[in-house]
């Protein structure tokens, strides 16, 4: 143990301490702060419980929900088995992920004489950023988009140079569909990438490709349509070159779903179905199956299904892409499964 | 008598708390740096057990293979920061010059107080006036130039970026310029104006008799620039706004590289795994160490200097 640990689980106790009345602290991934911090503030104003909710990343959402430190956890990436033991064997209950929205990556790109509409497929990106395809005139690039006049120019890569589960989801999708990709570089919220050039945050991969002709990046779906940045439609598995919206965003779900673990632990990058944008992903928040407080239980279950329900309805206003129908109700069974020291909640 | 005597003993008591009050604020910063190097060594057992040596020497940090060798970034901060200290020391003596030496009051009180100033701006400022203005400059205009000029050169080779070991290396000079001349103008000011009057008195001219007062504050100059050189090695947001953020050796200033700083702010927030979180507190730990010997290695060269000043 050091001391920098010891001091991060400290941080929730602070916001214990200057409160008296019951109230839930979670800690984790930053992607789903916005969202998150409106769902805490409207519930909180209407049932008046408190949520207390601190941005500092997946690993330190993991981290702490392993120490027992915060009533729950968030994160971009699923816990992986060795954690969820560590887990069991430290805090003596087994820890439940339940997806609350989606994100979606878009690859987005700065050529000039070409605006939106660009034809990319799972291929070309795994050689774009293994170095292989460095021009955009690349025959296979051509070949994509027969009818776009692709400039003889240098492809100039950036990624993200921050630990993230934008990262984690576009790697995750490389890994599926180029086994090349799998072995040598793999996925994660960081890896070692062959070539290009690092941005900080969302803005400084899309601050990259805005300046840079040539460049091609990839961002949030939520950041680039903000910014108004023109983004690649991706070829799926049924061979259908499509859009990032957040209807084929939430199709992909759909398509998933249907084939989803028992745990939601899962990736939903390059689904089945015809209309799948293929490179997205769920974000989570980690719960104790077995909660020690019984107030505190009821808390988080009620504010569980608050988010599942009325919370759905607040996120396309901050462009987050809402769980499909049929993910909500693989939710809400989880959901049904916490317990206050092994009794059902009510 | 019996009242001074009081005096006198109370006197003592307030002495000997101060001293061993003061002494016990002194022995807390010692014992402060080694407690943080201690902490720091038990954060990286894991990764120091695994890895030992080869973490210095390997040049591939792959977070998904959990292999992490620290060599290029070590490489990129080691280099920005002495290039960039190579070329603010220069400007920033010849700004301190002029300000003490040359500059008429009603000119140097203005320009002493500009440069304050750009010392205080905060560093994410001057990051985002880099990917602004600087990139983009050195982009189309700079960098093309050098290519062409100078490209024979190892260091000027490779497609001009913008962003890359050149940007970080031109914001960091911004940075240190005015600390150090800040810091230099002061120590040359603290010069006895004897000096001067002495020296032009016996015929020197105004270059020479300068000359004499570099000489005299030339152990405070270093000092000036092995401060400017700790935030050089310490500085992460400005830097890694612009200097590409992979971690690579290159000889070409086109490159992007990596610094300490920069990937354990990048990385530590998303670090799930124990080994990840241990080689970046390892990381940590070798970036206090190589402060701490810089420091030393300036202290040093301060002491031999003021040594041999002393004794001619």
């Amino acid at each position: 143990m050091n001391i920098f640990y010891r001091l991060s689980l400290l941080i929730p106790l602070f916001s214990l301490l200057t409160h008296a009345q019951v109230q839930l602290v979670g800690t984790g991934a930053t992607f789903p702060a916005v969202i998150y911090s409106k769902w805490f503030d409207e519930y909180r104003n209407t049932t008046g419980i408190q949520i207390n909710y601190q941005p500092i990343g997946s690993g330190g959402g993991i981290r702490q929900i392993i120490e027992g430190t915060v009533d729950f956890g968030a994160s971009d990436g699923p816990m992986t088995d060795r954690q969820l033991s560590d887990a069991k064997s430290k805090q003596g209950t087994g820890i439940l992920h339940i997806p609350t929205v989606m994100g979606a990556v878009v690859v987005c790109y700065h050529i000039p004489g070409l605006g939106k509409g660009l034809n990319l497929d799972s291929r070309a990106l795994s050689d774009i950023y293994i170095g292989r395809i460095t021009m955009w005139d690349d025959p296979y690039i051509k070949n994509l988009n027969p009818e776009s006049n692709l400039p003889h120019r240098a492809v100039l890569v950036a990624h993200r140079s921050d630990g993230s589960g934008t990262t984690f989801i576009f790697t995750d999708y490389l890994s599926k569909i180029s086994s090349e990709w799998a072995s040598k570089i793999g996925r994660g919220t960081s890896v070692n990438w062959p070539v290009g050039l690092g941005g900080k945050g969302n803005d400084g991969v899309a601050g990259l490709v805005k300046q840079t002709e040539g460049s091609v990046g990839y961002v949030e779906l939520a950041y680039a349509i903000k910014n108004n940045i023109p983004y690649a439609d991706i070829k799926n598995q049924s061979g259908y070159f499509i859009e990032p919206t957040f209807s084929s965003v939430s199709a992909a779900a759909m398509a998933a779903s249907v084939n989803m673990p028992s745990d939601l632990r899962v990736s939903i990058t390059d689904p089945p179905g015809k209309g799948s944008y293929p490179i997205s992903g769920f974000t989570w928040l980690l719960v104790y199956q077995n909660m020690k407080n019984e107030t505190k239980a009821k808390a988080l279950v009620n504010f569980l299904k608050w988010a599942m329900s009325r919370g759905q309805a607040l996120a396309a206003g901050l462009y987050y892409v809402p769980l499909p129908a049929s993910i909500i109700k693989l939710c809400n069974n989880k959901i049904n499964l916490i317990t206050a020291n092994g009794k059902k909640i009510k | 008598m019996v009242k001074r005597l009081n005096n006198h003993f109370s006197q003592n008591i307030g002495d000997l708390i101060f001293e061993k009050l003061t002494l016990l604020f002194a022995v807390s910063v010692f014992l402060l740096v080694i407690l943080m190097g201690y902490e720091m060594y038990l954060g990286s057992k894991i990764s120091i057990q695994k890895f030992g040596f080869s973490f210095l020497f390997n040049s591939s940090w792959d977070p998904v293979q959990e292999v992490y060798g620290a060599l290029p970034i070590i490489y990129g901060t080691v280099v920005s920061s002495i290039l960039s200290l190579l070329i603010a020391v220069p400007l920033s003596i010849g700004v301190a010059i002029f300000l003490a030496e040359v500059a008429p009051s009603w000119l140097e009180k203005p320009v002493s107080f500009l440069v304050e100033l750009l010392a205080g701006i905060p560093s994410v400022i001057y990051g985002l006036w880099g990917i602004f203005v600087l990139v983009p400059w050195l982009r189309n205009s700079f960098e093309p130039w050098l290519a062409d000029k100078f490209g024979y050169l190892p260091f000027f080779r490779g497609a001009p970026y913008g962003f890359g070991m050149l940007a970080a290396v031109m914001i960091l000079t911004i940075m240190l310029l005015p600390i150090i001349s800040s810091i230099s103008r002061d120590v040359l000011k603290a010069v006895p104006r004897s000096r001067r009057e002495a020296a032009l008195a016996l015929g020197a001219t105004k270059w020479q008799s300068t000359l004499i007062v570099l000489k005299d504050a030339k152990s405070g100059i270093l000092g000036a620039s092995m401060l400017g050189l700790g935030r050089a090695i310490g500085e992460t947001m400005a830097v890694t706004m612009v200097i590409g953020n992979r971690s690579l050796i290159s000889t070409s200033l086109f490159d992007p590289s990596y610094t300490m700083a920069s990937v354990i702010a990048n990385e530590f927030t998303e670090a799930t795994s124990q080994m990840y979180l241990s080689s970046l507190i390892e990381l940590a730990l070798v970036l206090f160490i190589i402060t701490i010997i810089i420091n030393a290695f300036a202290r040093i060269l301060v002491w031999s200097m003021s040594r041999k000043w002393s004794a001619a």
